[in-house]
């Protein structure tokens, strides 16, 4: 009964801001003083675009936009469009849809900070663990090393290592995401290529998230083990093995609300580590579109990317409603 | 953007603890001589002091201006230019300078900004409480569940074509950082002012009259101070790497210089592939010290505050236990002796 109370508020909880999402994400770029169209066209011109097609492009998009009509009709338009995959054509490459460009990046970002963000996760937990556990030298160098990682900002760690690994030693090329003259390809030649290209940018991703979630962890564990519960069965001689697993069930609560809540900082830490790498994924196409005025691709590699982050907060927080047996217990509710 | 509130969550996750000096009664106010600044804390405020006055001093003491043209693209460190030029032949140590100082003074606005929103919101919220503090919870869960960096991006973007010269340069931006990210503060600030609200002394206030300004401002966010200091710190690092982040992409503040769009223009004239590291980790070193200083100042703050975080030296406690161990044997001891004479 109380999971699934817990689970019908979460819902309507995601369900609402993914409405205030994509009200923002429409209504934002409209803040824009005047006719956003002629903007965008009169950008376009100082790319030295030929007038015939600037016109085309001016009309497609006064269409498309329906800047003749009022605001909420506009945006009944949008959402329609949303729901049919649609998120309109790119001004910079017209006129490629949005959702393709998406779809060629989108595996690469997904590749980078899927294994990222987990494996982060349990080794930072793992060694912020063992860090209060152990304490003395061991807790100092875990605590500072993993306090340095995690509050290098992503891009900084990314210029040092790629600087380093790429430049001064040279064993790892510069940036891309595989070599040039080969194109994309279930292949294993293909792979083994790509992966030369991989390490560096998962590195840096990797080592920030471990310091971030061993610094949390390191914390959590050390009120676990000064708490009440902890001196009692102490003071009642169970043993070392049985009460770390107590320590570590009971710190490992607060860390999963912490993943669910520092996702969407690790997905904008990437976005920017993908550009310091030229990797291919969303981040740089982000990039790529805001030098160019893109407002098109902009807006939908930030709807995909506010979806993305809602929806791993969803499935994390269904996990944790899962796992915490005051939730399956019921009647106490939410602290 | 960045991990930085990943502390705030613990500040949040962990049980609402008393203030400092709740414990204490009024006879033995804690001074500052009282608490236990660690060598950490020196550690960090002696790197930020440093940065603030290579900021703040230092432009008036370098002989180059950071807009002059002093060479051309990357010219290699050299003796009248110690760190080389950048991109456009600008004197990189001059350019750091100002740069510094404006990624400072963008986070010191946006910082405080959203500390001041976030207490506002969750001081209301939790010694309000009801169906306010459920509304006042609820926009802030929309908010921190909508990612930050994706409103920074959209509004920025419209910030700069504004007409508006203010809204173009580092105050907008501040401004635009502070509104968004003040919800993690908010959340930590309502944990602790819903506990300090059923206190005694709250009741007190109230039966002697004072009005619910007052019993906020003198009753309320006194207990909560030690909180607000270390999201305010917290709050310090995360707008600055958020201004440096925006202005990677591109959207930073326009006609000024600033960290991030240091790293923008070497990132864009391939200072990396070419080498040519006096234009990139200057920039790169002085903001991770900035992080990392303001952080490492916050989780000392948080063993000053917060003695459960603070952990006895391995000696003291081995003195201890030797102490009870002795305590042990004398009183093993004496109850042999009883039990000889009785």
């Amino acid at each position: 009964m109380g999971l699934r109370r817990y689970l019908a508020r979460k819902t309507v909880w995601y369900l609402g801001a993914l409405v205030i999402a994509v009200v923002l994400n429409f209504l934002l770029p409209r803040l824009i003083p005047g006719n956003p169209v002629d903007v965008i066209v009169s950008q376009l011109g100082q790319g030295g675009l030929s007038s015939e097609a600037q016109q085309r492009i001016y009309e497609d998009f006064s269409r498309e936009f329906g800047l003749d009509k009022p605001m909420w009709q506009q945006f009944i338009t949008y959402v329609v469009a949303i729901f049919h995959g649609d998120l309109g054509k790119s001004f910079a490459n017209y006129p490629t849809p949005v959702t393709s460009l998406i779809s060629q990046a989108l595996p690469w970002t997904l590749a980078l900070q899927v294994p990222a963000i987990l494996l982060g996760w349990i080794i930072g937990n793992v060694l912020g663990a063992i860090a209060a556990y152990k304490g003395g030298g061991w807790d100092k160098s875990v605590f500072t090393t993993s306090l340095v990682f995690s509050s290098a900002p992503y891009y900084c760690l990314a210029l040092i290592l790629l600087y380093l690994g790429a430049v001064v030693a040279g064993v790892f090329p510069v940036g891309g995401a595989y070599s040039l003259g080969t194109s994309p390809a279930p292949t294993w030649a293909f792979i083994a290529d790509a992966s030369t290209f991989y390490w560096l940018p998962f590195l840096s991703l990797l080592l920030i998230n471990v310091g971030g979630q061993a610094v949390g962890m390191r914390s959590m564990a050390i009120y676990e083990l000064g708490s009440d519960y902890v001196n009692y069965s102490r003071s009642l001689g169970i043993g070392d093995r049985k009460m770390t697993t107590y320590i570590f069930r009971n710190a490992m609560l607060p860390q999963i609300t912490g993943l669910a809540l520092s996702i969407g900082a690790m997905i904008g830490g990437a976005l920017i580590t993908e550009l310091v790498f030229s990797y291919p994924g969303m981040g740089y196409l982000l990039f790529g579109a805001i030098s160019s005025s893109d407002y098109s691709v902009i807006q939908g590699v930030t709807l995909i990317i506010t979806v993305a982050v809602l929806v791993a907060n969803y499935l994390v927080e269904v996990l944790y409603g899962f796992i915490d047996p005051r939730i399956r217990a019921a009647k106490s509710g939410e602290k | 953007m960045t991990n930085v509130p990943q502390s705030a969550i613990l500040a949040e996750e962990a049980e609402p603890k008393p203030g400092p000096g709740s414990q204490v009664t009024a006879t033995t106010r804690p001074s500052w001589r009282n608490l236990n600044f660690g060598p950490r804390m020196w550690v960090a405020l002696t790197i930020i002091f440093l940065i603030v006055l290579m900021a703040e001093v230092g432009p008036f003491v370098y002989p180059y201006k950071s807009s002059l043209k002093v060479g051309s693209l990357y010219d290699e460190p050299s003796a009248a230019h110690l760190l080389g030029t950048d991109n456009f032949g600008h004197d990189i140590i001059a350019v750091l300078m100002n740069s510094t100082r404006n990624s400072l003074l963008n986070g010191l606005l946006a910082g405080t900004l959203a500390v001041f929103i976030g207490v506002l919101i969750g001081i209301l919220a939790g010694y309000v409480g009801g169906w306010f503090e459920e509304l006042l919870m609820g926009i802030t869960n929309i908010v921190v569940a909508i990612p930050s960096i994706v409103v920074l991006i959209l509004i920025s973007m419209s910030l700069q074509h504004t007409n508006v010269g203010f809204l173009k340069g580092i105050g907008g931006l501040a401004l635009v950082i502070g509104i968004t990210s003040w919800p993690w503060t908010a959340r930590a600030v309502r944990a602790q002012a819903s506990s300090v609200a059923t206190r005694e002394h709250i009741d007190i206030a109230k039966l002697s009259g004072a009005g619910t300004p007052s019993i906020l401002i003198r009753d309320v966010l006194p207990y909560l101070a030690s909180y607000v200091v270390m999201a305010w710190v917290l709050q310090l690092a995360s707008a600055i790497l958020a201004e440096s982040t925006l202005s990677m992409l591109g959207l930073g503040p326009s006609g000024t210089d600033s960290l991030g769009i240091e790293l923008h223009w070497a990132l864009a004239f391939q200072a990396v592939s070419t080498g040519a590291w006096w234009a990139f980790l200057p920039p790169t070193i002085i903001l991770t010290l900035i992080s990392f200083s303001l952080l490492y100042l916050q989780s000392s703050l948080d063993e000053v505050f917060n003695p459960r975080l603070r952990r006895g030296k391995k000696k003291n406690l081995a003195k201890a236990a030797a102490r009870r161990a002795e305590t042990a044997r004398k009183l093993a001891q004496q109850n042999e002796k009883v039990e000889v004479l009785s």
